[in-house]
């Protein structure tokens, strides 16, 4: 099967290389045969890395450890479900993943537009496919999955790293690689619009669903990761500002930015050097992304050079880089826009402001992540971008956004007039006012950052209602619907307007959960003993009582041990008991004695989490094992000796092994020392995860193709049939 | 004002803003961010009572007394270590040979760290770390 994975790879390099020849040559010698060749060409890729993606996935659910990554990265204790995720926890598997999902969506946008775009699709499936290439060339030389296991083949792997041990496993990464990758899409057929220099709003149209796929699927990403965090990684919180998420947030923001100004560009065909210029950043973030996961860079610029990774990465950027500037530079006079801007006051200069406000929170964050290097290279010391340097740049450029997505739909279109401002923003206003007097009766005043942010939340919020109402009731006069009805056909012919809207009102609600969590949460460390209670934020913890097991996995091998605590939380009348634990994993390291190395491994917490509407409650464990620390020193002792004696068989081994760690779990729950608890009593947490369903549901409505579009389709199709047969060009 | 010339206007005035937006982000960063110490310039250059972001990895056999930590700092790339107390809870993926940032403050020859103030890298890049 490694061979066979292996000749999947480099067949899909050489499709790589044939097809970007057999486009260009198609594209300028004008024969269709070759660039639908070419087209071929990346669904041919789509085969091989699904193939190549698939043995992989099988050898992993096998525990085939003749793979050497299988053995790095998976065993035989960790769960079946966590084995087929394992696949993109190593560097190899998830430029795999990456390759298959850019193959798989490259055909999809290759597929649907095959009869339009004539000029443009060649020169976009090269890019694709120079991109494939790229992968493709990374996965042959230097990152291949498919290396045998050196040495004869082991029994049993490494495992997956426990912390990656988490349902989110299952859908973040590949949310966010699905992200990353279809962003490649505008991107492609934006350097094709400029080569073919056709800089009509057409690619933008054929790429849009593309585009909104993309910043839908890396905004779940970002999402699920921030839950993730939240629930597993033992600190409370769900955004720390790490370049890995600064990555993933960076083609994000410049995403959601080109998602509004294309809509400029579609109705009034201005902002054409800034669509492209967006499009272009987006695609080089994306892979820049993947880059600062991948290589290691941020480490150190020094790191930068041992690290396979890195030049080829860099000199990728810098292609796609000076390529895109060349491209709109030179192409300069046939992006002139159309139209002037007639007003300042108009949704035109709303639209570019809210486009400015993206590109310098990006610009920010870019900055942020890259100032240690940046520091490094101009001071030769290393300085650091802590997150509360983030927060204080980062919330006043949030409040001014969120005002903006509020103003935006509410202003007219080229010139705003006094009774357009009078007749739209009272009623937001007003709410926004209503807002501010129950926040200051509730004591919000002493945060004035959360307060401001709550206010503008209540405006945006406020405007949307309004222009519901407003187009449910006038569908109701010329429909005469009942209410329900004529919401739904009323969102139903407006699916972008309304979709967009509901995105509004759920970045709104996300960032007064942000707001509201920040600023008055409680947060308490504390070390109590067994019957001791602690007070924190109106509740009253207790520590009841330790628990302490011993876990074998199903095929009777030890796969950790678990420490932890039953808690009664008492506020009010209400009375719950909660369970945490701290899981402690085995270390593979061989530097560590046979029984310490149960506690010096991999920990993860498992965290008591009571979430409500209006706080959450959360409290994780850290048992402190300090009292247990002579006795395992002991048993390293008596099993270091044995073994170097030879003096037990295998079979004797474990199961001593396994009386003595009882020993030690048993002894933890009869004679518990004192434990550190750290609890977390946060208000509006859950709001965050609401609003982004919120996002995503406005998302789907937008990307569903309305009725009329589809309508409009099959008119096309039908008059171009039409056209053929009768020989008349349409 | 003819159009030429009103381009112009506008094309100095996009890029003073940011410029003038630049530098003012480049002022805020050098002047609010800590510099990051290795533990061998620790060792060769930290006063007592002075603050400190110190950088490197937990080296193996870190001792936990109730809520207080034990452990020992080294390079990166070395072996020169400095001595590290810090109180609190620690994050989940603390553990030794893994790369942690802590603000400390020299009390004796122990580098005392500052509450909260200790980070470890995200977990999805610690698979580097294992191979």
């Amino acid at each position: 099967m490694l061979v066979a994975g292996k000749a999947c790879l480099i067949l899909a390099l050489g499709v790589c290389l044939y097809g970007i020849g057999a486009s260009l040559y198609g594209a300028r010698s004008g024969r269709r045969e070759w660039v639908a060749s070419g087209r071929r060409a990346v669904y041919a890729l789509a085969g091989v890395a699904v193939v190549a993606f698939l043995i992989l996935q099988a050898a992993f659910l096998r525990s085939d450890f003749s793979f050497a990554l299988v053995t790095t990265h998976s065993s035989t204790t960790t769960p079946a479900f966590y084995r087929a995720t394992a696949v993109w926890s190593s560097q190899e598997g998830s430029l795999l993943l990456w390759l298959t999902l850019l193959a798989l969506w490259s055909s999809l946008i290759l597929y649907v537009t095959r009869r339009r775009l004539r000029e443009i699709a060649p020169y976009a499936t090269a890019v694709l496919l120079g991109l494939g290439a790229f992968f493709a060339a990374l996965l042959v030389f230097l990152e291949s999955p498919f290396d045998h296991t050196i040495g004869p083949v082991p029994a049993e792997g490494i495992g997956l790293n426990p912390l990656l041990r988490h349902p989110s496993m299952m859908i973040h990464p590949p949310m966010l690689y699905s992200g990353y990758t279809l962003f490649a899409v505008p991107f492609a057929f934006a350097i094709g619009a400029l080569v073919a220099r056709r800089l009509n709003a057409d690619w933008i149209r054929h790429t849009r669903p593309f585009t909104l796929t993309a910043w839908f699927f890396l905004g779940v990403g970002i999402v699920l990761g921030a839950r993730w965090s939240y629930s597993e990684l033992g600190w409370g919180g769900y955004w720390a500002w790490d370049p890995v998420e600064n990555a993933s947030l960076m083609p994000w923001l410049t995403g959601t930015a080109f998602l509004h100004s294309a809509m400029i560009q579609e109705k009034r065909g201005m902002l054409k050097v800034w669509n492209v210029s967006l499009v272009l950043a987006t695609g080089v973030l994306a892979i820049l992304g993947t880059f600062l996961v991948r290589s290691g860079i941020l480490e150190s610029i020094h790191a930068f050079g041992a690290s396979t990774l890195g030049v080829p990465f860099l000199l990728l950027i810098a292609t796609m880089t000076a390529g895109s500037v060349y491209l709109v530079a030179s192409r300069a006079p046939q992006l002139r826009s159309e139209h002037r801007i007639d007003s300042l006051l108009s949704r035109e200069v709303m639209f570019l402001l809210n486009n400015l406000v993206l590109v310098l929170m990006c610009v920010v964050i870019w900055w942020g992540t890259f100032f240690p290097l940046i520091s490094e290279a101009l001071t030769g010391r290393r300085h650091s971008f802590g997150p509360s340097m983030f927060d204080s740049l980062t919330v006043p450029i949030a409040m001014a956004l969120v005002l903006l997505s509020g103003i935006g739909p509410l202003i007219a279109w080229r010139r705003a007039t006094a009774a357009n401002l009078r007749r739209n923003f009272t009623w937001p206003l007003v709410a926004a006012a209503g807002v501010f007097v129950v926040a200051l009766a509730l004591g919000a005043g002493d945060q004035p950052d959360a307060l401001i942010m709550f206010v503008l939340a209540g405006f945006v919020i406020g405007g949307v209602v309004q222009e519901l109402v407003r187009g449910v009731r006038a569908r109701r006069v010329m429909a005469r619907e009942p209410v329900p009805v004529a919401l739904v056909s009323l969102v139903r012919r407006n699916r972008r307007r309304y979709g967009g809207y509901l995105v509004h009102s759920g970045m709104a609600v996300i960032f007064v959960g942000i707001a509201a969590s920040s600023s008055f949460a409680h947060e308490q460390d504390v070390q109590l003993s067994a019957g001791q209670s602690t007070e924190i934020g109106g509740y009253t913890v207790r520590y009841e009582k330790p628990t302490a097991e011993l876990v074998a996995a199903p095929n009777g091998r030890l796969e950790r041990i678990d420490l932890g605590a039953q808690l009664r939380v008492t506020r009010g009348d209400e009375v719950s008991v909660v369970h945490t634990e701290r899981r402690f994993f085995p270390s593979v390291g061989p530097m560590l004695g046979p029984v310490s190395r149960f506690f010096e491994g991999e920990a993860t917490s498992e965290v008591a989490l009571q979430a409500g509407l209006r706080r959450d409650f959360w409290v994780t464990v850290a048992p402190d094992t300090g009292r247990l620390d002579a006795r395992v020193k002991e048993g390293d002792k008596v099993f270091t000796e044995a073994d170097n004696a030879g003096a037990l068989a295998p079979a004797d081994r474990n199961r001593l092994l396994a009386q003595a760690l009882q020993g030690l779990t048993k002894s933890y729950a009869t004679n518990p020392p004192a434990a550190t608890f750290r609890i977390l009593v946060s208000p509006m947490v859950t709001w965050i995860w609401l609003g982004a369903l919120i996002v995503f549901c406005g998302g789907l409505i937008a990307l569903w193709p309305s009725p009329r579009a589809v309508g409009r389709r099959v008119t096309a199709a039908y008059a171009a049939r039409v056209g053929r047969e009768a020989r008349v060009p349409v | 004002m003819d159009p030429a010339r009103k381009r112009t206007v506008r094309l100095v005035v996009a890029l003073s803003a940011a410029v003038l937006l630049a530098g003012a982000l480049l002022y805020t960063s050098f002047s609010a961010s800590s510099e990051a110490r290795t533990p061998s310039q620790l060792l060769s250059m930290a006063q007592p009572g002075k603050t400190y972001q110190l950088t490197g990895k937990v080296v193996a056999g870190y001792e936990r007394k109730g809520t207080v930590t034990n452990f020992r700092v080294r390079d990166r790339a070395g072996n020169v270590s400095v001595p590290v107390r810090y109180e609190g809870v620690l994050p989940d993926p603390f553990r030794a040979g893994r790369e942690v940032i802590v603000d400390v403050r020299k009390q004796g020859d122990v580098f005392v760290g500052e509450k909260d103030s200790l980070v470890t890298k995200c977990p999805s890049k610690f698979t580097a770390d294992q191979t």
